[in-house]
């Protein structure tokens, strides 16, 4: 069975993060002396409280400056409350169907050889490289009012931009990448093996997927699950093209965020904020147990 | 520590990543969210069993149509019994306007400037071309003008328009390409300058070369810029919206602003209009008319007035909030600049006189 693989124990240590091996020859090879050591170590940290921590403080002093109860104050406003719920919808929506794509194109490129399969593999990079505000933009040249299909859609009633069916749309596409960039070098390095071993026991394709490939990526899959999940929750500038800002109905958290601080409603702004920081912890947590419980399994998705 | 809410939104999403959960119950889960999902969408939301409008508007409009729709859906449900709820979408006027062309099912209109609606009018077909003349008063409700606001004492000593040109004052005012209120803002200057050099363009634009060199950024909507100046502190003087700078004193506190009345300033009006395409496929034309009427009655009139929007019907409001707007020499759109259909192109269109005039980082 392939899940013999996964007893933890026989992997605890996780190579690639710890300092190299302290051979006797180690103190000469680092040329920088003690205080220089220090002094890079202290930059990095300064670096990081500055730049990250700081900031997180801030959003956490912010939301409680009025006390704990205007921070709770917040989610009595429908229009807060309607944020998270249409936050939690699209991400609903968009993280299943990329779990879907993601595991398809992964089987398709690392199963199979067929002609164009590099420009599968960039066509699954391409949301990273191109900017949100186009992506938004992109998908109201094709289905906004103005648009060939526009008339069509508008005679039948569905309306996909400026609605939740265009703000599902584009995070989708912004969030494309990570279950599919997860899962193919994991794939890619577990090889085919299994899966003929299992076929020539008399396997079918279902079974061979739900016995023998799942059971492999699982732990790839929820790592990547995990950042779509993340990333479809704090996109900003794609949805805000596409939602036409209605509050209570296609505002999410961050777009919501932004409404409230335009109203000075800085509490408000940054409770929601808080909300969106804990979620990004919860995830950041999830992520460090995954790495560490399951570091070998991860090692090859971490790779890239 | 997150509220109970929060919680029980997060439940599925959490479930579906644990890593305790075996796949199956993993992939059951994933599928039973998107079927809940779908449900959702398909099944109408019972919050807006009724009626529901939404109104597409402009910045700094935010919290007086706050208390407007929630007036309008009570006067509505005493008139007819029918509960309505007004939606409510902000953003720089421009920027909105082509949302609205664009495909944003907006019923009503309420922009900054009669060029963004005669956009629609003109690019969607949604808007008689007829609009302006529907409604009272070029079919603005309420108008407003341009002031200057500046810091507690004056520091700059600002008076008038003229102190803005002086070297080492930074001015704070957003892009006229996308925020209405910019291109008031942009006008306003214009006929000071016009005023004062009897009409000489070379001296006028000379005069707005200066000025724009004291901008040190351009944003994009004019609670852009009030956020700008007032939050983040930035500049020495805002040309803001009269409404936007009072509200910024109420937000901020009397002492720490003063408004400063220029000698001249353009009447600005802001107007509103039904957006016929859309209310006639939502069925809602009634209701869109009789919100838009609520604007031009007594209780509109008074909100507007609180909110510090120039009543175009001042009889039946308080005199105290009426005399408290500094009295000013207003030009007009139409008189001094030939309406929006001229004003637009000649200044803000492509290659118009802001692009001549402006150049970014001189």
């Amino acid at each position: 069975m392939a899940d013999d693989a996964l007893i933890p124990d026989l992997h605890l240590p996780e190579p690639r993060r710890l300092p190299p091996p302290r051979s006797p020859a180690a103190p000469t090879v680092v040329s920088e002396g003690p205080l220089a050591r220090a002094a890079i170590m202290t930059v990095a940290f300064l670096f990081l409280a500055l730049f990250l921590v700081l900031p997180l403080i801030t959003i956490f002093a912010e939301a409680f400056s009025k006390g704990v109860g205007a921070f709770f104050n917040t989610f009595s406003d429908s229009d807060a409350l309607a944020a998270v719920k249409t936050t939690f919808l699209v991400t609903a929506i968009a993280v299943p169907a990329n779990i879907v794509f993601g595991i398809a194109a992964a089987w398709a490129v690392t199963k199979f050889q067929f002609p164009l399969k590099s420009v599968l593999l960039t066509l699954i990079d391409l949301p990273f490289s191109v900017s949100p505000v186009v992506a938004g933009l992109v998908y109201i040249i094709l289905f906004g009012a103005q648009s060939s299909l526009g008339p069509w859609l508008a005679a039948h009633g569905i309306q996909i931009i400026f609605a939740l069916p265009g703000m599902v749309l584009v995070t989708i596409f912004v969030s494309v990448p990570f279950v599919a960039r997860e899962l193919i070098p994991l794939m890619q390095e577990q090889g085919t093996a299994e899966e003929e071993a299992a076929l020539t026991l008399g396997a079918s394709g279902f079974t061979i997927f739900r016995r023998v490939t799942l059971p492999n990526i699982k732990w790839g899959l929820l790592y990547g699950v995990l950042l779509c999940n993340a990333r479809a929750m704090g996109e900003f500038g794609a949805v805000s093209v596409v939602s036409g800002k209605i509050r209570g109905e296609t505002a999410t958290m961050p777009l919501q965020i932004d409404i409230y601080y335009n109203e000075y409603a800085s509490v408000a702004a940054f409770s929601i904020a808080v909300l969106l920081a804990l979620s990004a912890l919860l995830t950041l947590a999830i992520k460090a147990v995954l790495e560490w419980r399951f570091a070998n399994e991860l090692a090859a998705g971490r790779r890239h | 520590m997150a509220d109970t809410s929060f919680h029980s939104h997060h439940l599925p999403a959490r479930r579906r990543l644990s890593p305790a959960a075996p796949r199956p119950a993993g992939l059951a889960a994933t599928i039973s969210a998107v079927a809940i999902a779908l449900a959702l969408l398909v099944a109408p939301n019972p919050a807006s069993a009724d009626v529901s409008l939404l109104n597409v508007s402009y910045d700094p409009t935010r919290e007086f149509y706050k208390d407007v729709n929630a007036a309008f859906a009570k006067e509505w449900k005493a008139k007819t019994g029918e509960i309505v709820t007004v939606k409510a979408s902000h953003g720089g006027s421009g920027a909105q306007a082509r949302a609205v062309i664009d495909g944003l099912q907006a019923d009503v209109v309420t922009l900054a400037l009669a060029g963004d609606i005669d956009a629609i009018a003109a690019k969607s077909g949604k808007i008689a071309k007829d609009w302006q003349s529907r409604l009272p008063n070029h079919a603005s409700p309420y108008t407003s003008t341009i002031v200057l606001l500046v810091r507690k004492g004056n520091p700059k000593g600002i008076k008038d328009w003229d102190d803005l040109v002086k070297p080492g004052v930074s001015v704070i005012t957003p892009n006229p390409k996308t925020s209405g209120g910019a291109r008031w803002n942009y006008l306003a200057a214009w006929a000071y300058a016009s005023a004062v050099s009897g009409g000489d363009e070379a001296k006028i634009r000379e005069f707005l070369v200066k000025l724009f060199k004291n901008v040190p950024v351009l944003d994009t909507g004019a609670r852009g810029a009030t956020t700008t100046f007032a939050q983040r502190g930035l500049g020495d003087v805002l040309i803001a919206w009269e409404n936007e700078a009072y509200l910024v004193k109420d937000e901020f506190g009397a002492d720490q602003f003063d408004i400063v009345a220029p000698s001249l300033s353009i009447l600005a009006e802001p107007p509103v209009a039904v957006v016929d395409g859309n209310v006639d496929a939502h069925g809602t034309r009634k209701q869109a008319e009789a919100y838009l009427q609520f604007l031009y009655s007594d209780e509109g009139q008074k909100l507007a007035a609180k909110h510090h929007y120039r009543p175009t019907n001042p009889q039946v409001v308080d005199k105290a909030l009426i005399d408290a707007f500094p009295k000013l020499k207003l030009v007009t759109i139409d008189a001094d600049f030939g309406g929006w259909a001229k004003a637009q192109p000649t200044h803000f269109g492509d290659g118009g006189t802001f692009d001549q005039i402006y150049k970014p980082g001189q």
